[in-house]
This record gives structure tokens, sequence and C-alpha cells, in this order.
């Protein structure tokens, strides 16, 4: 099978991944439109909504923005590792789980005899 | 597009997971009948794509960034209900583990990227492609127009549920409680970016992967366009 093509092809745009963060950098782009945090909206109005500050900080993600939690003063060199690492680790989780759900849905269906 | 947590109001992120929970379960049911055992690793490989390329941000100077999703590939690779599941698995992975999108938003994320994304993209694209061959230059030219507007629209049904905030939940004075700019800010500032710019870079990336592949593994595109090739595997 010539998938193991297409794998590759997947490891290789996860080490260019870096490419998404420094393209940013250098052109002076920020976040995505209304993907801001809470502390940027607080700044933009002067306070944080009331609903949002109930909200935004609910959920703490073991891996916040593609890096180790704390990381977001490191350098650019040091995020650029950990994105690829996720990268890596987002490639392996989302692939696992489709592929998962994907053998649950297609075997039922796919008795081979009948 | 990922709608971050404590920006959507619970009057429009129940109602998402109201509409969402349904079509999950259709998606699911669609995959049964029409995913063959075969399309499996393409499935996984698709939600693997789609992770990956959305870690390209793509800056417009001194603005925002944005990004392909890979989510009308999927569709006209694998029709647009396997695009709902890899693309909603895609979303729970970001949401969950990266906390690119919120978890309160993540069905209306998914309404916008896992639903409304594929199916305009997969629509426009048979609307197009018609009944000409496989890898015919009018097939991905009919991926490429279903990809860039399927990323437009759904840039703009964001920004519908980004600009409904400040009418429907705001304190007594009139404050924002969630997200604060209104439709006639919101709207426009999604669809434009995305129109102007990242709706190409979607039509890109699906039209470069099709042409790729119509290349190299010219069997993996030769059931383009019919959910997922219905034979099945001994």
């Amino acid at each position: 099978m010539t998938l193991r093509r297409l794998w590759i092809g997947l490891l290789i745009l996860a080490v260019l991944t870096p490419l998404g963060l420094w393209l940013p950098e250098r052109m002076g782009a920020g976040d995505a439109w209304g993907e801001w945090s809470a502390e940027e909206v607080g700044r933009q109005l002067g306070q944080v909504p009331a609903g949002m500050a109930r909200l935004a900080e609910r959920w703490h993600a073991p891996v916040p923005d593609y890096a180790p939690a704390g990381w977001e003063t490191r350098p650019l060199s040091y995020l650029s590792v950990a994105y690829i690492g996720s990268a890596l680790l987002g490639i392996a989780v989302c692939a696992g789980l489709a592929w998962a759900l994907g053998r649950w849905l297609s075997r039922k269906e796919d008795p081979g005899v009948t | 597009m990922h709608i971050p947590d404590g920006t959507l109001s619970p009057q429009t992120y129940l109602p998402a997971w109201a509409v969402m929970a349904p079509l999950w379960v259709v998606a699911g049911r669609r995959l049964k009948r029409a995913l063959s055992a075969r399309a499996v690793p393409l499935l996984a490989i698709g939600a693997a794509f789609s992770f990956v390329i959305m870690m390209f941000n793509v800056p417009i100077p001194g603005g925002s960034t944005g990004h392909a999703t890979g989510g009308a590939l999927i569709a006209v690779l694998l029709g647009p209900w396997a695009a709902v599941v890899a693309m909603s698995v895609v979303l729970a992975v970001q949401a969950l583990l990266f906390g690119d999108g919120g978890i309160t938003t993540l069905a209306a994320n998914c309404l916008n990227m896992a639903v409304i994304l594929p199916f305009v993209s997969y629509g426009l694209y048979r609307l197009i492609a018609g009944r000409s061959p496989a890898a015919s230059v009018r097939r991905l030219v009919g991926a490429g127009v279903g990809a860039y507007f399927g990323l437009v629209v759904a840039a703009a049904t964001t920004g519908v549920m980004f600009g409904l905030q400040p009418l429907i939940a705001h304190t007594a004075d009139g404050r924002p409680l969630y997200f604060q700019y209104g439709l006639k800010v919101a709207v426009p500032a999604m669809a434009l970016e995305h129109m102007v710019v990242f709706g190409f870079v979607e039509a890109a990336v699906t039209v470069g992967a099709l042409a790729y592949l119509a290349r190299t593994e010219p069997s993996l595109i030769a059931g383009t366009g019919v959910a997922a090739p219905k034979e099945k595997t001994k």
C-alpha cells in the first residue's frame, strides 16, 4: 500500500509547522480575528466582560497554545521545538481517534459474508 | 475561526450542541453505510492532515492570522459525512489538548468547520465537477472553488455567532457579557479576511493535495466524490 508515502508526507509537514509561528511573527500579525484571550479583550475594553471572565478560564488544556504551560515567554526557538512536538502529538491522537471511530463504524457494515 | 470559551453566551453554544448532537448521529449512520474498511486509513490520514495544516498560520501583515483547514479536501475525497467525523475529531483534540477553540464552544466550532465548511465545499464541488473524469482539470477547479467558498461561508457563520453576542447577552446598561463586537463588525471582518486571503489558501491546499494524489496515488481518488468506495473488502 502506498499510504506510507502519505504518512511520511505528514511527518514532513510536522517538521515544517514552525513556519506557522515564524511568518506571523516576522510580519507582525497577531491572533486570529475573534480568538483573543480574555486578558487581551480586557485590555481592549478596559475590563473583561463578566460572562467571558466566568467561562474563559474554565478549561486548562494540558498543552496550551501548542507548548508546555508557562512557555509563553520562551524564545521562538523553544516554541518551535514545542510546536513540532505538538504537531506529532496531534497527528498521532487525531489519526488514532479517527482510525478507531472509522473501524468501529465501518466494521458493522462489513460482515464480509452476508 | 476557533471560537474560544467565554466568547459565546450559553444562549448560543447550547443550541449549537443541540444541533450538532443529531448531526453526529447521522454522520455515524452514514459512515456505517458508506465507509468501506479500506477507507479507514484515509479517514485517519485526513484527520491528521487537517490537524497539521491548521498549524500553518498565514499572516495578514500587521493584522490577524488564519489558516487552511483541510475540511474541503476530506469532503472531496471521502464525502461530507466523513468530513463531519474527521473534522469533529480534530476540533475536539485541538480544544481538549491544546486549548485551541473552547470546550463550551466546541459544538459551535464543529457546526462551522465540520459541517458548514465541508458541505458547502462538497456541494459546489459536485455541481462544478459533474460527471467529469477523476483527476480532470474541471474536477480540480470544482474542488478549488468549493474549498474557497466553504471556508468563506464558514467564516461568515462564525462571524454571525460572534456578532449576535452583544445583541443577546448584555448587562442592564448595555455592556456586552461575552463577545464585544456586533454583527456589523464581526461578519464583515470574518468574511472579508477569508475572502481576500484564507479562502485562497484553503483552495490552494485542496487543489494541491488532490493534484498530488492524482499523480502519485490515482487509486485513492478513483472513487472521489462518491462518499467513499462502496464495494466491501473481503
